[in-house]
This record gives C-alpha cells, sequence and structure tokens, in this order.
C-alpha cells in the first residue's frame, strides 16, 4: 500500500523550477500533489504525479537528478481532529516521520497527507488500525 | 631611530657584500657538486664544474632547480649531509599530498634564526618585546621560523600558533603582547573581532605587525594598520629557501631587504630562464649560499617580482625586492594556506561516487579569503532526503579540512552545470583582485 514520489534535486537558480514545469508539461505528466524542501543553496522537489516512471525517464533525458521513494497516502476527515488521529497513532507506535505534505480532492471530504516514515510496513499497519484510509498507488493516480 | 639586528652586514657597502657571495657561492656549489647527485649530474650535463664557479656573476652557468626537483626526489634526496646530521625537516603541502621536505643542519637553525631576528629587528622589536606567534606551528616553516628569531634576539615568545580567535585577542591583552607575527588575512579578522567584540584598542600593547605567507595590497595593509594600531611590515620566505625571514621590510615600508649575504636573488624571465636587470619584473630565483643541508641552486619561486638597488631611507644596503605579483603555476594561497586544485580531486575522487566535475571559487569577502568547492550532484550520491545531502556535504567538507587543512564551502550543483572543456579544464575561479 505504498506509493511512488518522485524527488528531484534543484539548484536554487531562478527558472529552475519552471524548467521543470516544462518537462513535465511536455510529456502529459499530471501532479497529484507536491512540496519542496529548501536549503540555502538547493533544494529537493517532491511530485506525486500520474505516472511516475514516465516523468522520471522525461526529466533524467533532461539530466536532472531523480529518485522514486516509497512513500504512504493516507486520508484523514478534512476537520479539526484530523490531523490529531494520524500523528498520536504513529507517535504512540513510536513511529518516526520524516516529511510530510498534505493535498485535497476533488472527489471527496478527506484530506490526504504524502507521509514519509522510518518504517513503511509497520505505519500503514498502525494508521489502518487507527482508521485512517491508506491509498493504492491506482486510486491516487486515479483521482 | 632605526633598529638593525646585523648593522655590519645589513649596512655593509656593495663590494664587501659581492666578496662574499662570491666567496660563499663557490664553496656551496662545491659541496653540493660532491654531495648532491641531483646537482653533480645536471652539471656534468651541462659542462660545468665547481672550479667554474669562481665569483657571483658566474651564478647564470648553473642550472635551474624546480619544485618538482624536490617532488622526484622525495623526500630527502636532495639533501647535501648525512641524515645524522639534520636536527630538524620541515615539509609544505605538495600536490597529490606529497609534501615539499626541507632539512636544517645546527648551522642552519642557527642562518634562520639570525635572518628572523633581522626582520623582527626591522619592526621594532628588541629583548623587552613580546611576540606573539600566530603562525602555525608544525610542518610549516611559519610558527617556528619566527619563534626562532625571537629567541635568538633574546625576546619573550608568544607561542599561540594559529587559529582559536577569542583566546588570540585574550592573550593579545593578557600577556601583553607588542608584535603579532600573523596572516594578513588573519590580522584583519582579529582587527574585525576586536571591534566586534567592543574592546577598546588601548588595551592592547601591539605596535607593530610581521605580515606575510599570503599576498597582501596596501589598502589592507591600511586597513590593518587602523583596525589594530599598529605598524604592519611585511616579510618574505619559502621553507625551500629557508623559510620566513628570506626578506624582510623596514622602516620605509617600501619593499623588502632580501638577505643576499645568504640568499643571492635573481629575476629571471620565466619563459626563457634568462636574467632580467634590477628594475623589471619576473620570476623571482633564490641560490642559497650559506645552508648545508639543503642548498639549493637558483631555485624558480614562481613568484614574479621586480629587484632593486634604490638607495632605502633606512640605511640598509641588502637589494630589496618589491611585493610579489602573482604566481605563474596553478598553486592557489588562500588565508596563507597553499592549496592545489589537484588536491581537491584526489579527496573528492577517494570518497567514492562523486563526480569528478569540480569548480574551485576563490573570493575575498570583507578582506577574507574564501574558497567555494562545487560538486556536481549525479544519480549515485542523491537521496531523498534533505538531511543526507547535507550531511554529505558535511563529509566532503571535513575531507577537504582534513587534507588541505582550510574549511571551504561545499556546493553541491546539478549535473552538467560545471563546464566541460576540450584541453585542460578551468577548475577555479578566481575572483580576488
Amino acid at each position: 500500500m505504498l506509493i511512488e514520489q518522485i524527488s528531484i534535486f534543484v539548484e536554487n537558480k531562478l527558472g529552475r523550477l519552471s524548467n521543470i514545469a516544462e518537462v513535465l508539461h511536455n510529456n502529459d505528466i499530471d501532479i497529484r500533489a507536491m512540496s519542496i524542501a529548501d536549503t540555502k543553496d538547493f533544494g529537493i522537489l517532491r511530485l506525486i504525479v500520474n505516472n511516475p516512471k514516465k516523468a522520471e525517464e522525461a526529466l533524467k533525458k533532461h539530466e536532472y537528478t531523480v529518485s522514486l521513494t516509497k512513500v504512504i497516502a493516507a486520508g484523514i476527515p478534512d476537520k479539526p481532529g484530523g490531523m490529531l488521529i494520524m500523528m498520536k497513532s504513529l507517535f504512540e507506535s513510536q513511529i518516526s516521520v520524516e516529511y510530510m505534505y498534505a493535498f485535497l480532492s476533488r472527489m471527496d471530504e478527506s484530506a490526504y497527507v504524502i507521509l514519509r516514515v522510518e518504517d513503511n510496513e509497520k505505519a500503514v499497519e498502525v494508521l489502518k488500525k487507527n482508521g485512517v484510509k491508506v491509498l493504492s498507488s491506482q486510486e491516487i493516480y486515479d483521482m | 631611530m632605526e633598529k638593525y639586528y646585523n648593522k655590519n652586514i645589513e649596512c655593509a657597502p656593495l663590494h664587501e657584500i659581492e666578496a662574499l657571495q662570491s666567496f660563499r657561492l663557490s664553496s656551496t656549489v662545491r659541496h653540493v657538486y660532491q654531495n648532491v647527485e641531483h646537482y653533480r649530474k645536471k652539471m656534468d650535463e651541462a659542462g660545468v664544474s665547481p672550479d667554474d664557479i669562481k665569483t657571483v656573476d658566474d651564478l647564470s652557468k648553473l642550472p635551474f632547480t624546480l619544485k618538482q626537483d624536490l617532488r622526484d626526489t622525495y623526500p630527502y634526496g636532495m639533501f647535501a649531509v648525512p641524515m645524522d646530521e639534520v636536527v630538524r625537516v620541515h615539509a609544505s603541502s605538495g600536490t597529490t599530498g606529497k609534501q615539499t621536505v626541507v632539512g636544517y643542519t645546527q648551522g642552519d637553525i642557527k642562518i634562520w634564526s639570525e635572518v628572523a631576528a633581522r626582520a623582527i629587528a626591522a619592526a621594532g622589536g628588541g629583548k623587552d618585546d613580546f611576540i606573539h606567534v600566530s603562525y602555525g606551528y608544525g610542518l610549516f616553516t611559519g610558527g617556528l621560523g619566527i619563534h626562532y628569531g625571537t629567541e635568538q634576539i633574546g625576546a619573550t615568545a608568544i607561542p599561540v600558533s594559529a587559529g582559536n580567535t577569542s583566546r588570540q585577542i585574550q592573550i593579545l591583552k593578557d600577556f601583553g603582547s607588542t608584535i603579532i607575527c600573523v596572516t594578513p588575512s588573519y590580522a584583519l579578522y582579529l582587527a574585525e573581532s576586536i571591534r566586534e567584540m567592543g574592546i577598546d584598542l588601548s588595551e592592547f600593547n601591539l605596535k607593530a605587525g610581521i605580515l606575510g605567507a599570503e599576498p597582501w595590497t596596501d589598502e589592507m595593509r591600511d586597513e590593518i594598520e587602523k583596525g589594530l594600531g599598529i605598524k604592519a611590515y611585511d616579510i618574505y620566505g619559502l621553507s625551500e629557501i629557508i623559510g620566513p625571514g628570506v626578506a624582510y621590510e623596514c622602516s620605509e615600508q617600501n619593499g623588502m631587504h632580501i638577505n643576499e649575504d645568504h640568499f643571492i636573488p635573481e629575476i629571471i624571465d620565466p619563459d626563457t630562464g634568462e636574467v632580467l636587470p634590477y628594475g623589471e619584473a619576473g620570476e623571482l630565483v633564490f641560490t642559497c649560499i650559506t645552508k648545508q643541508a639543503l642548498p639549493l641552486i637558483r631555485y624558480r619561486t614562481r613568484d614574479i617580482g621586480v629587484l632593486t638597488r634604490e638607495k632605502c631611507s633606512c640605511g640598509r644596503t641588502l637589494i630589496k625586492m618589491l611585493k610579489p605579483q602573482g604566481r605563474s603555476d596553478d598553486m592557489l594561497i588562500i588565508r596563507g594556506v597553499n592549496v592545489f586544485p589537484s588536491q581537491v580531486e584526489s579527496v573528492l575522487l577517494s570518497m567514492g561516487n562523486i563526480s569528478p566535475h569540480y569548480l574551485l571559487i576563490v573570493d575575498r569577502i570583507g578582506n577574507r579569503d574564501t574558497l567555494e568547492i562545487q560538486v556536481e550532484m549525479n544519480d549515485e550520491i542523491f537521496s531523498d532526503a534533505i538531511k543526507s545531502l547535507e550531511e554529505m556535504e558535511n563529509k566532503i567538507k571535513q575531507a577537504i579540512e582534513s587534507t588541505l587543512g582550510i574549511s571551504a564551502k561545499i556546493r553541491l550543483v546539478e549535473p552538467k552545470s560545471i563546464p566541460r572543456s576540450e584541453g585542460k579544464a578551468t577548475r577555479v575561479i578566481d575572483r580576488r583582485k
């Protein structure tokens, strides 16, 4: 129940993100969610797209450094308390979160959170047990 | 009142200096011909025998010595005495981690102490002074060179060595340092730190600085003199010749007097090897005429300079050299440390998986040299976690620091962003003027 996320190394220079967007556009890649982690000199752009393998190939052809990472897509009720259920259950099972970012869907009233954790299998189990929805790749890409 | 350490020599009439040089040159050439295979071979090839070297004018008959010759005979291949007569070795950084090794007999150490003492006296130093030695102590000749000069002159040596700025400032204040021996960029840094700490210059006893190991401009001198409340004197040296003390600035602060009774200087055209007249710029060449362990003959320094015998207001008659204007090879001097681009290359390559495409950006920010090393990202070393990339930057930074002895900023850049070239790659962008 894990999904593939694309991570792209981006130098902190004007025009880099625009260039990446163009490559994705030219290859019909649809972005589901995105986040950028930044330091002073570079950033890592993380994307959930409808066709990760195709996106990876296209970006690599344009000399970008890209890697695929397995992450969790969790669905929680989009109202106060939603985040608490998720974070508390992970905390109680001692699961550490590397990073996360959220997005909404037009399809229903849930909020979705992409999580990278240190133990994927355990996290999926814990989340499900606590009533948090965990999406499959198909479900995410079909949104 | 001008202070001299050895007035007899420093103010000697020219004909006396030349007579001394001729005598010393011919006995040194005999000494190396007999004891150093490299020189015997070179002289035989050139058809020159020690008997042909009678006066200073015969100097140009002798072959040049290059840094490569020392590397090829690493470590002790060019020493002219048996090792049990060598009481000290020093080394300077070389390419691919191999240093240039130099050696001294007890007599050589005495010579070194004498020439360093002359430099200290020229800066106004004497028995009553407290000499704060901020040059590094160790294989580098800076610290120990000044240290022995200090003991020779009878002043009090404070062997602080380099680094630890707040401690340096505390010692400058509490120990009553009167003369600081340090690199120009570190002197500026100390001045800035003192200002930032809000300490008034009246709390220090500093009157002078003896600054060297890296090029510095007159503008920098003005800043240092203002920032530390001292008169800042230039000193020149290189370990291959002896260390600090080959040449030193006097009260006129307009060029450095060369201790030519120990080291005969020449200026040559770096392409043809032709000796150039005084007043013309060219490559500085030195011949050691008194050392025993490693007296180098016509050593090409790769520094560009000018020699002059113009009368000096300080009264010294020793020939002067104007500030070296640059290097004629790839070596960089960053904050007083010798850095070769190829050293960076070996560090990066030895770390595995790191792309061999790198770029050194050298700049000067706020009067301090900075070094940025750009390293290209690639698939092998990429990671999805920021902290892993930062850890890698740190690993590279530490490896560079422990190999080069200098800290650099590491910047990861996109693949193919460092320009490729057909011939010799541009590894260095030096933005300093």
